[in-house]
Parts: structure tokens; sequence; C-alpha cells
């Protein structure tokens, strides 16, 4: 029988051939998708994002443990919507209209898909409109912004007013970032958080989730 | 001698030049504007308009390269020169296009307004080792659309060194490339003394976005100079290894150099760029990492062999204060870029990721720069033999104060520091107050701001240059301009 912490070793260890072994290992055993995917997968994670902001671990390791516990997603996601557990959560993310530094988007896209999130990548150089018409369009709950130039920032404003607009406030919630961006910025605007990095944006969009 | 340092053999970098080429043939570079493309095409280098690239052969860099010039000059808002940016020339300029300026007062950073801009130009108008002014911060009481032309316009207006600038739209070179004929009184004026550089930037990797690549074809229809500034993140975006970022920067800076040429051959550039090796801790690009200096110092000697001037964003800091963390990492490079023989050598000032201006930390880098443009002057002889007539005049007199060898080589041969660098002895440093650095620094910068005088620039052109600003300004809904009332 596979055990749950063994797959989180294998996500911590960042070893993808392990963890697609031991979560169809799992399955087979009859532990249901959610549990494999909360304690097994999720768990691994979590310790990762600890130990990255520890210094024990670099970049490069939470990205080979993303992969990882991609690999074991892709087993469970059939089995996840069989049994009705509903996505972590559903972002749209972009860097705004006229901006087009994507590095720091990139990697927050990244960190939120290997926080187990479903992720919609707009790119860059985003109009306001199309971040909340695919909110609307794909259910998405959050949006997120970047701005790596202090003349786009505003564009982060039309956003939000963009979600009020559509009377979608409070159910779709705002978070913003990039090197001219700020947390007083974020309240200045409405925005409803600030990530100061991509492992900081993972933990916002968890405090957001679990508040709505 | 002058005193140089290499980190390429000869080998690495033919090396390195060869793979970036056969990268530029083989793999292309991505150009998100059409236009070029079909400019490229035209003088015969291979296109994929589908997946918007140009694969620019042998044939067309080399007839890129040799139409490059080995070096240029730059000319001051009065017309008086300042830069021979070729050779081992070394000059300064202030880091570019901060997010926010250090407040001496709150001791935090905080959006700069355009009151900090003008205080800004006036100190780097009074700064002998800091020969160019730079659009160093962009001021937030304008309308965002105008806060690049809006930069310059003060640049132009309250100092009279060349400008180290950028657009941050197609659009606004319209009205900055007018600001400088406004200036100089004609296109062709302008074409014989360049009063600007204009940084362009390729994104990595093996990329040119519409913005930045049509900044470089509307320069150089100008014959306004051009930096390109490649940003090869090792280990992010680009490969971990310092060749392997070389190799990309290479390629990337040569695709700017043809795109430039074939708009039109000879047009002035520089090689320049901005690397760093990407914080695998904190996602950060961290300017003063020593791997930073390399890479730059390097693909510099790449610069130098393909027979161009260079650039580097280089002497400046990480820090978020004015510490010895910013003292260190700036000195560090601008040491570096001296010894290597980078023409134009971008960052005093900057702090923070290139995020932060601190005025006072100009005045402490203007020293720094002093020293270290010293240090490349090498040591020479200067009437020292023989010795013995030196040496019996010292045994004979006990002293060498007031010798005349000492009193004409005095000034020469010795680089004299402060105020911001401090050598009183112990007690006299706490009797005249026991400052620190910031606090030498900040007396400097008040010191130098009574000092300033208005620049030349006839009233006329001042006028015109308003009237030109104030269309844009008006054009943006604003009725007039914060300056106005300093
Ligand atoms: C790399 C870079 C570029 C690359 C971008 C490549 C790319 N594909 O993105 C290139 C070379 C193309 C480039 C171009 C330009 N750039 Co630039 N660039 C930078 C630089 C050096 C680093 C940015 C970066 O990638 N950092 C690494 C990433 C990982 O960090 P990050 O982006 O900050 O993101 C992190 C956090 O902010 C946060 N985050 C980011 N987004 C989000 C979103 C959410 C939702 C959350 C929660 C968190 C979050 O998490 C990320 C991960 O840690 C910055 C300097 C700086 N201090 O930021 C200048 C900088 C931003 N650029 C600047 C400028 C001026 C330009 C140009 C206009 C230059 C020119 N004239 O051509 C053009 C822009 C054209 C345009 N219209 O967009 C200025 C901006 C000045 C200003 N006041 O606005 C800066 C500050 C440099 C400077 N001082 O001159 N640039």
């Amino acid at each position: 029988m596979a055990g749950l912490a063994e797959i989180s070793e294998a996500v911590i260890r960042g070893d993808d051939e392990q963890v697609d072994r031991l979560t169809k290992q799992a399955i087979a055993d009859e532990i249901s998708a959610k549990n494999i995917l909360d304690d097994g997968l999720i768990a691994g994670m979590g310790t990762v994002g600890e130990r990255f902001k520890a210094h024990e671990i670099f970049l490069p390791d939470v990205l080979m443990a993303a992969k990882a516990m991609y690999a074991g997603m892709d087993n469970l996601r059939p089995l996840l919507i069989k049994e009705g557990v509903p996505s972590l959560g559903k972002i749209v993310i972009g860097t705004v209209q006229g901006d087009l530094h994507d590095i720091g988007k990139n990697l927050v896209a990244i960190m939120l898909k290997g926080a187990g999130f479903d992720v919609i990548d707009l790119g860059n150089d985003v109009a306001p409109e199309s971040f909340v018409e695919t909110a609307k369009e794909h259910g998405a709950s959050i949006i997120g912004m970047s701005a790596l130039l202090t003349t786009t920032m505003p564009v982060m404003k039309s956003v939000v007013e963009c979600v009020e607009k559509e009377g979608l406030a409070g159910k779709v919630r705002t978070i913003v970032g990039g090197a001219p961006v700020s947390k007083d910025f974020a309240a200045q605007i409405g925005a409803d958080a600030y990530g100061f990095d991509a492992a900081n944006a993972v933990d916002r969009v968890k405090c957001l989730i679990s508040e709505n | 001698m002058r005193p140089t340092v290499r980190f390429l053999s000869n080998q690495l970098l033919e090396d390195i030049v060869g793979e970036a080429r056969s990268l530029l043939e083989k793999l292309g570079i991505e150009i998100h504007n059409p236009g070029i493309l079909d400019m490229l095409g035209d003088h015969g280098a291979k296109i994929d308009r589908d997946k918007k690239r140009a694969f620019p052969g042998g044939e067309i860099i080399d007839k890129a390269l040799e139409a490059a010039p080995s070096g240029f000059r730059l000319y001051d808002v009065e017309g008086g020169e300042t830069h021979d940016l070729s050779g081992h020339n070394v000059h300064f300029t202030p880091g570019s296009a901060a997010i926010n300026v250090l407040d001496y007062e709150t001791g935090g950073s905080r959006r700069p307004t355009t009151e900090d801009y003008v205080r800004y130009v006036k100190v780097v108008s009074r700064l002998p080792h800091l020969s160019s002014q730079s659009t160093a911060l962009v001021p937030a009481d304008v309308h965002q659309n105008i806060s690049d032309s809006y930069r310059l316009f003060l640049s132009l207006m309250y100092c009279s060194k060349p400008v180290v600038t950028g657009a941050f739209t197609i659009d606004a070179f319209n009205i900055m490339k007018d600001l400088q004929i406004a200036v100089r009184g004609s296109e062709e004026a302008l074409k014989a003394k360049p009063l600007t550089v204009f940084s362009c930037c390729p994104t990595a990797p093996l990329k040119w976005s519409d913005v930045t690549s049509q900044n470089v074809v509307d320069c150089a229809k100008y014959s306004i100079p051009v930096e390109y500034i490649s940003m090869p993140l090792s280990g992010f975006v680009a490969p971990i290894t310092l060749v392997g970022s070389l190799v990309q920067h290479t390629a990337e800076t040569l695709s700017g150099i043809v795109i430039s040429q074939l708009t039109n051959p000879g047009t002035p550039v520089l090689y320049g760029g901005s690397p760093a090796p990407f914080d695998v801790r904190y996602e950060t690009t961290p300017m003063g990492a020593v791997e930073t200096m390399m890479i730059d110092c390097a693909y510099n000697e790449i610069g130098k062999h393909l027979g161009l001037p260079t650039q580097a964003y280089i002497a400046l800091s990480d820090a978020k204060l004015l510490d010895a963390q910013a003292g260190v990492e700036s000195s560090m490079g601008a040491t570096l870029a001296a010894l290597a023989g980078i023409n134009n050598v971008s960052g005093p000032g900057m702090l923070d990721f290139e995020s932060c201006l601190s005025i006072e930390k100009l005045v402490l880098d203007n020293e720094i720069c002093g020293m270290v443009l010293r240090m490349i002057e090498g040591i020479e002889p200067r009437e020292d033999f023989p010795a013995q007539p030196r040496f019996e005049e010292l045994l004979a007199d006990h002293h060498l104060l007031i010798s005349k060898h000492t009193r004409r080589y005095l000034r020469d041969e010795h680089y004299i520091p402060g105020p911001v660098v401090d050598r009183a002895n112990h007690s006299r440093w706490l009797e005249e107050g026991g400052r620190t650095l910031g606090e030498r620094a900040h007396a400097e910068v008040e010191r130098l701001l009574g000092e300033h005088e208005p620049t030349a620039l006839p009233g006329d052109v001042r006028k015109d240059l308003t009237e030109r600003m104030s269309v844009e300004a008006r054009r943006h809904g604003m009725t007039s301009l914060p300056h106005e009332n300093l």
C-alpha cells in the first residue's frame, strides 16, 4: 500500500516518476483522490514552501517539486471531478496593458500552479476587459495582475473598477504585484491583496480563497 | 601603462561570438514588429512571418558590424563636446529610470516628484566625474503617458550635460526627438552633435518587443545613439553559466546592431547590457552580484573585439539604504568597469535593483568615480628619473612639502576626495560634528544645490521646449506642468 507520506516525500524530492507511480498505486489501493491530494501532494508542497522560505532549498528545487506534483495531479484530476471535489481555485493572471515585463508574473503563475491552483495565464499587455471577461467565462474567483512600470500601474485600477462594474465585487477577488506595486497601492485602488514575491503570492491567494 | 582587466581568452571570446552567430542563423530572433521583419527580409535575411522570426546570416551581421562606427562623441546642451565614446575611454552616468527616490528626511523610499527630479539634475550638473546626466527618476506628479518625455524636458531645462534616456512607448519617441531638435535647431545639427543616448532593450531570450525594436529603428532614422540593454538573467531566462549567458547576450546585441545598421548604416550605437544572475532564494536580479560584473566586463571585451564602443549597468547596488553594502557593490563595479574600459558606465546613485535613486549616494559615487578615474591613469614617471636629485633634496630639507616637484604634480598625481569620503583624524572628525557618511553626503547635496546656476540655454529655446512639452501635456489632460511652481 502506497503511503501518503511517501508521496509527500517524492514531491519534496521533485521525483515526478515516483509521484506518478505512487499516486497510481494509492488510487489502486482505493485511497480517496481528495485524501491523496491533501495529505500527499499538497502536504509535500507545503513543506517545500517552508524550506524555500528558510533558504534550505532554492527555486529550481521548488519548481522540480511542482513538476512532480503535476505528475500526480494528472492521475487525480478525473477522479477529483468524479468525486465532485471542487478545484482549489481558479486564477486568471496577466501583466497589464502597456507593460511587457512578464518574468515575475510567469514565476507567480508557475508557483500558483505548483500549489495546486488552476491558472489561466493571459500573457502580457492585457487589457482590463480581457481580465474580467476571462474570469467570467471560466468562473475564476481570482484575478492576478502584474505591473513593472510606474506608468502602467493605473491599469490595475481600471481592472478593479471593471470587476465592480460587472457586479463581480466580492465574487472575483483581485491581487496585484510587481516592483513598483505596494500594499498601500493595492489598498488605494481597492485591490483585495498584494504579494511581494511568488511564494508570498501563493500565501495571499490561499488567504483570499479561504476568506471566500 | 593603463591598468586593465580581462576575463576571456581570445579562444573563448571567438567561441562565444561564433556560437551567438550560429544561434541567430539557426534559431533566429523573434521580432514582434512586422515592419522590421520586412526590412530584414529585404536585406536578404530568412524570415518566418508566422513565428515572427528573422534569421540573420553571417553576411548580414558582418555588413552591420562593418557599418557600425567604432566610436562617437556626445555634446552638451550648449554644443560643447563632453564624451569621446571610443577606445578605453571611461565615462560615468547615473543609473536610469528609478521607480523611487530615497528620501533623506524620512530615510524611506517614495515616489519621486518634479521637485526631486529638479534637485537631482541640479546636483548632477555640479558633479565633475559624471560626464552625463540620465533620466534617473520617473516623476509621479504628471500623467503617466508623458512621464518619460517630461524627464527629458526637465533635464534639458536644468542641466547642460548630455542625457542617457529611453522611451516607454513608441509614441513617446516623437516628442523626445522633437525636444532634442528644438535644442540643436535642426535635424542635421542634432545628427552632427548627438545630445542623448537611448536605452533599448531586447527581451530575453532572443526576442525584440514591438516597442523597443521600433525605438531602435526610430533612433537610427535620426542618428540618435542607442545602447542595447540585453538582460540575460542567468539560470532563469538564460543559461546558468556565465559563458552561456554571454552567448545569449552576444546574439541579442548583434541582432540589435543589425536592426540599427540596416535602418541607417553608420548610426552610432553602444554595445551595452544589464545582465544578472537570477537569485534563486529571493527571486531577484542582483546588479551588485560579482557575476553581474564579470559578465559585464566580458561582453565589453566582446564589444571591443567587434570594434564597438560599450556600455554597462555596473556601478550600482541592491542595498535599500546608503549603507556599507551600497558602497561595496558600487565601488567594486566602478573599479572593474574602469579597468575593463567600459565606455559608458551606468549606475551611480542607484540602489535596490535599479529601482531607487539616492541623491546622497550620487555625491558619494561621484567621489568613487573620481578615485577609479585616477586609478586608470595608471602609474607613470613624472620627472622621477634619475631619482638621486630628489632624494638629495629630501635628505637635505627633511621634507618635500614645498618642493617644486611636489607642487607641480600634487593635483595631477593624487585624486583628493571629499567631503563625503572622510580623511580627518578622529579628534577633528569628532570636533566637526562626528557626522556619518549620510550626513556628510546630505550636506554636500545642499551645498551643491545652493551653487546651482541656470544653464546657458537661450531663452527662446527654453520657451520652445516649454511650449512643446505643454502641448504634449494638454494632449493628456494636463493644463499646467508642475515645474512651473518650483
Ligand atoms: C528584466 C527587466 C526588463 C526585461 C523584461 C523581460 C521580460 N520578459 O519580462 C526587458 C529588458 C524586456 C525590459 C524592458 C523594459 N524595461 Co525593464 N526591467 C527589468 C528589471 C531589470 C527586472 C524585472 C524582473 O524581471 N525582475 C525579476 C522578477 C522575478 O521580479 P518581479 O518582476 O519584480 O516579480 C516579482 C514580484 O514583483 C512579484 N510579482 C510580480 N508580478 C506579480 C503579480 C502578482 C499577482 C503578485 C501577487 C506578485 C507579483 O513576484 C515576482 C516574483 O518574485 C527591472 C528592474 C526591477 N527592479 O524590477 C527593470 C525595470 C522594471 N524596467 C524599466 C524600464 C524603464 C523598461 C523599458 C521601458 C526600457 C526601455 N526603454 O526599453 C522597457 C519596457 C517596455 C514596456 N513597455 O514594457 C524600469 C521601470 C521604470 C519605471 N519607473 O517604471 C525598471 C525599474 C529598470 C530601470 N530602473 O530602468 N525590462
